[in-house]
């Protein structure tokens, strides 16, 4: 602290230490802090707050538990984000190898152009287009049916499979970027000795490019696991009664129950399911947090 | 030789793929824009027309909102640059332990769902300070991960920031605040505005945070959003293919720009190490 | 009002390193000063507390007989030339050299014409407009120290600056340096580890070893009469011989050594049976002629380097050192045929003067 009063004289210090402060307390720790708090206390009229019955109690998070509707809700959103974040990687991982070592210097710019232009666009607008695509009458039934794939229309829209298509297009890009970079950096000699070494291509992929992508690999999921699991936009667009999402009842507990205080207890569950998330990501790649947040 | 064919005609194949599978989607939507339908579809095609933007534009609720977005993107630049800009100084200053702790705060909300830091807002701010929902609030909440990616951004520049210059400066004379007037803030001045423009951008495509502090405004993407559900019109492809348009100008522009400044450097660097080779050449 | 520089048994720890120990030093104003010393010894902290980046542990610096403790480095009247230069990349020559006027308020007429002065002394008149990333190693240079002048310093700063040029340009700048120096009258305190550098420009050098200031005085004392072993072996080439005090006298002393038995000054005033170290420099070296029993060297010539007006000469190692004699090219060449003394492979007998050698102790040697 003394080095940064040194550097910046204390008119700039003061300044300096005064945002961060403002952002760290009051737009950061504070509000998560009292979010828990304030899910531990009974929901409560005006009158009654600081009353007898204004004490702390677990009975909000009790509710999820007996909910049974609630907890099969929450247990599908882990496993479809899940899902999701296993077939975001899948489809990426060929595509961020080729990038960062097949591909001819030349036409990188424009392949990471057009991977960037659909990153820019907005995440509801993506989720649209897939509205439209997934509509009864629109463009995948007529196709399925043209080819013969279907005799009629299916209904797409509302059903979990929607769901999911829709967050793997949508959150897709939040994948090869991490990967991308990752695997940029290997040295591609390491491959080319691999293969002199009678390597099979399989076995150079599982030995070499996967471990030395191990810090993108854990970005990458890490983002598109946790993007999915709080996505509000893609079960709202995309989904139905059968595909409800933990964040839309997190959503009817304050707007709609008007329940602020259950719908705290939800998003801190919520919450403790990213951070967990994290935690087990860093722990399997073995990766701190400086590797993650870039 | 073959397989190796093969298996390259195979890769391609799936790059052509994948890139079809990005932007057909976007290529679709654009195109339900111009038919007449009046649900938003490519099939059955019934004709070609530009109505649909001329009911946009007609649309007060559309008008209402764009500005509300805009308000609020102004006011995150405002508050999240500036936030971005004293968390990167004071990082870049801390060699201590405390520094890891500051830093792992500071980056956690881009590590938190969107939604988790609109309720969080909400309740805090609302039930504590009795700030209700709306356009302060919903820049509060924005701002709160926006400026961890601002940070992020002057960090980057900073890395590579010389410190003797701030010496010589002081050294000089000039006072800690003529210092970071004259020379920290302009070298920084890329990526201030590189920030402004990615927190504008941010701030514009939000609905995650903003659908839980907006109290009663709505915002642009609230707006489409709401309008998928209730009332959905080749009007809301309309200004989806305006938005997606202004963004890829935006991209380009944005890319453009860094593109140009990573070429000045490289020139300068050139230019400086040719006068040298000039003037070794001359002394002797 | 003289501006003299005192440094007041300074001391500069970083945790459990002595960086600068009980420095003790006046620097009247308008000398030429530098530190010198390898890397590490303490001299570019020294430099930082003048100008105030850092804070002495203990002890007191005094400018024109102010305290300068708890004054900032943009308070003092002190100006740095840094290692780098430090131009400011962002701005033209002209706003480099102004910004110093700039923020003292000086209104932009004067200004400008002080910039122009400037530039007429470092004999860059034409470059107000440029960029600093256009100019030359050696144009930056001179807009570093017209930068630095600009603020009427009483003492300027120098952290190595020529290290970064080409041989031929360093030693060009050398005399450019001294030349502004005389003209302008400002004290100038440099540091370098360049033996070279320190002894062409300085009117006093302080040679400094693992944070003590170990001997003060002109380049010629400093060469010719080392007060001790590192002053002697650091500055300048030399030749050296460890043995034992066998006897000291009227201002001498003989030591035993394996190669027989040398004599010389005794400034430290080493008494018998004292470690000592005799050094003699190459050029005091001379080829014997006739007997006697001591300050002989006698060893074969391995080979010459041939440096033009000079030749040094190695012969074979005595006591694991190979000892070097510098002569005139005058009768080194090899086709002299025999009777050359200098011919590898010929066995040469050298002698020296003992007032040409100094023995020193053995203790306070570092290499």
């Amino acid at each position: 602290m003394k080095e940064v009063l040194r550097r910046y004289g204390p008119g700039l210090t003061a300044a300096i230490v005064a945002l961060c402060a403002f952002w760290v307390v009051m737009l950061i720790v504070l509000p998560q802090l009292l979010m828990i708090d304030f899910s531990l206390r009974p929901s409560l009229p005006p009158a009654k707050l600081g009353g007898p019955e204004d004490v702390y109690t677990a009975r909000n998070y009790v509710t999820l538990w007996n909910n049974t509707i609630h907890r099969s809700i929450f247990l599908q959103t882990i496993w479809a984000s899940a899902l999701v974040t296993a077939i975001t990687f899948a489809v990426c991982y060929p595509v961020a190898y080729f990038m960062a070592q097949v591909a001819r210097p030349k036409s990188l710019p424009l392949l990471i152009l057009l991977l960037v232009i659909p990153f820019w666009i907005n995440e509801l607008l993506r989720t649209f287009a897939w509205y439209i695509i997934l509509a009864f009458n629109g463009p995948l039934n007529l196709a399925l049916v043209w080819l013969g794939l279907l005799d009629q229309p299916v209904r797409l829209l509302g059903s979990p499979a929607g769901v999911i298509v829709g967050m793997v297009y949508v959150y897709i890009l939040f994948m090869v970027f991490p990967l991308y970079n990752a695997i940029e950096s290997l040295d591609r000699n390491q491959i080319e000795a691999a293969r002199d070494l009678g390597s099979g291509w399989l076995r150079i992929h599982r030995r070499i490019v996967i471990p030395h992508a191990k810090p993108g690999i854990a970005v990458g999921c890490i983002m598109t696991f946790m993007l999915a699991a709080g996505s509000y936009a893609v079960p709202a667009l995309l989904g139905g009664p059968s595909s409800r999402w933990f964040t839309e009842i997190i959503y009817n507990w304050f707007f709609e129950g008007g329940n602020w205080n259950q719908g705290a207890a939800y998003a801190f569950i919520l919450l403790v399911l990213c951070v967990g998330f994290i935690l087990l990501m860093m722990r399997i790649f073995k990766v701190g947090l400086t590797d993650v947040a870039k | 030789m073959t397989a190796d064919r093969i298996r390259s005609s195979l890769v391609t194949a799936y790059m052509v793929l994948f890139f079809g599978y990005l932007f057909l989607p976007l290529i679709i939507m654009t195109a339900a824009t111009f038919n007449t339908s009046r649900f938003p579809t490519v099939a059955p095609w019934m004709g070609f027309t530009l109505d649909w933007f001329t009911v946009l534009w007609n649309d007060r609720a559309m008008w209402t909102a764009l500005w509300t977005s805009f308000l609020i993107g102004v006011g995150v630049i405002v508050l999240a640059v500036p936030i971005g800009l004293s968390a990167a100084l004071l990082l870049y200053r801390l060699h201590s332990k405390a520094r890891t702790v500051l830093y792992a705060v500071m980056v956690s909300p881009l590590l938190t769902p969107g939604v988790i830091i609109g309720i969080s807002t909400l309740v805090f701010w609302d039930r504590w300070l009795d700030v209700k929902g709306g356009i302060f609030l919903t820049v509060i909440a924005q701002s709160s991960f926006i400026a961890a990616y601002a940070m992020l951004l002057f960090m980057a520049r900073l890395q590579r920031f010389d410190l003797t210059l701030e010496e010589a400066a002081l050294d000089l004379g000039a006072s800690h605040l003529q210092v970071f007037r004259r020379i920290t803030l302009p070298y920084l001045m890329p990526a201030i505005l590189s920030a402004a423009f990615i927190a504008f951008l941010q701030s514009f495509e939000n609905y995650n945070t903003t659908i839980f502090v907006r109290g009663l405004d709505t915002t642009l993407t609230v707006y489409i959003a709401s309008k998928v559900r209730t009332g959905l019109t080749p009007a809301v492809n309309a200004l989806s293919v305006i938005m997606i348009g202004l963004t890829i100008l935006g991209a380009f522009v944005y890319e453009l720009a860094r593109r140009r400044e990573l070429a000045r450097q490289e020139s300068a660097k050139r230019r400086a190490v040719q006068a040298d080779m000039a003037l070794a050449g001359s002394a002797l | 009002m003289s501006q003299d520089i005192e440094l007041d048994h300074v001391t500069m720890r970083f945790g459990a390193l002595t960086a600068v120990s009980d420095v003790h030093l006046t620097i009247p104003a308008g000398e030429f000063f530098s530190f010198l010393g390898p890397s590490g010894c303490g001299k570019t902290t020294i430099l930082r507390m003048i100008s105030g980046f850092m804070e002495p542990t203990s002890g007191v610096i005094r400018i024109g007989g102010e305290d300068m403790s708890g004054i900032g480095p943009n308070k003092r009247p002190t100006a740095l030339i840094f290692q780098n230069l430090a131009l400011f990349p962002l701005m033209t020559v002209a706003e480099n050299i102004g910004f110093g006027l700039e923020v003292r308020g000086i209104a932009s007429a004067d200004r400008r014409r002080r910039v122009k002065e400037l530039l007429d002394l470092v004999a860059l008149p034409d470059t107000a407009d440029k960029k600093v990333t256009e100019l030359s190693g050696g144009q930056r240079q001179r807009i570093a120290i017209a930068r630095a002048l600009a603020v009427e310093p009483a003492v300027l700063l120098l952290d190595e600056p020529l290290s970064a040029l080409d041989l031929k340009l360093r030693q060009h700048m050398r005399s450019e340096l001294r030349d502004i120096q005389k003209r302008t009258g400002v004290t100038f305190i440099y540091i370098t580890h360049d033996q070279g550098e320190a002894l062409t420009m300085s009117d006093r050098i302080g040679v400094m070893s693992r944070g003590v200031l170990c001997q003060v005085g002109d380049g010629r004392s400093i060469y010719d009469d080392p007060a001790s072993a590192f002053v002697a072996s650091f500055v300048g080439e030399t030749n050296r011989f460890t043995g034992r005090v066998i006897a000291a006298a009227g201002g001498r002393a003989a030591i035993d050594t394996p190669a027989g038995k040398m004599v010389g000054r005794n400034p430290r005033d080493l008494r018998e049976g004292d470690e000592a170290i005799l050094f003699v420099r190459p050029e005091r070296m001379v080829p014997a002629d006739g007997a006697a029993d001591h300050n002989i060297v006698e060893s074969p010539v391995s080979h010459q380097e041939f440096e033009g007006a000079f030749v040094n000469v190695f012969l074979e190692p005595v006591q694991g050192r190979t000892i070097v004699v510098q002569t005139t090219n005058a009768g080194t060449s090899n086709s002299n045929g025999a009777g050359n003394p200098w011919q590898p492979g010929a066995t040469t007998r050298i002698t020296f003067r003992p007032e040409d050698a100094v023995v020193l102790p053995q203790s306070e040697d570092v290499s």
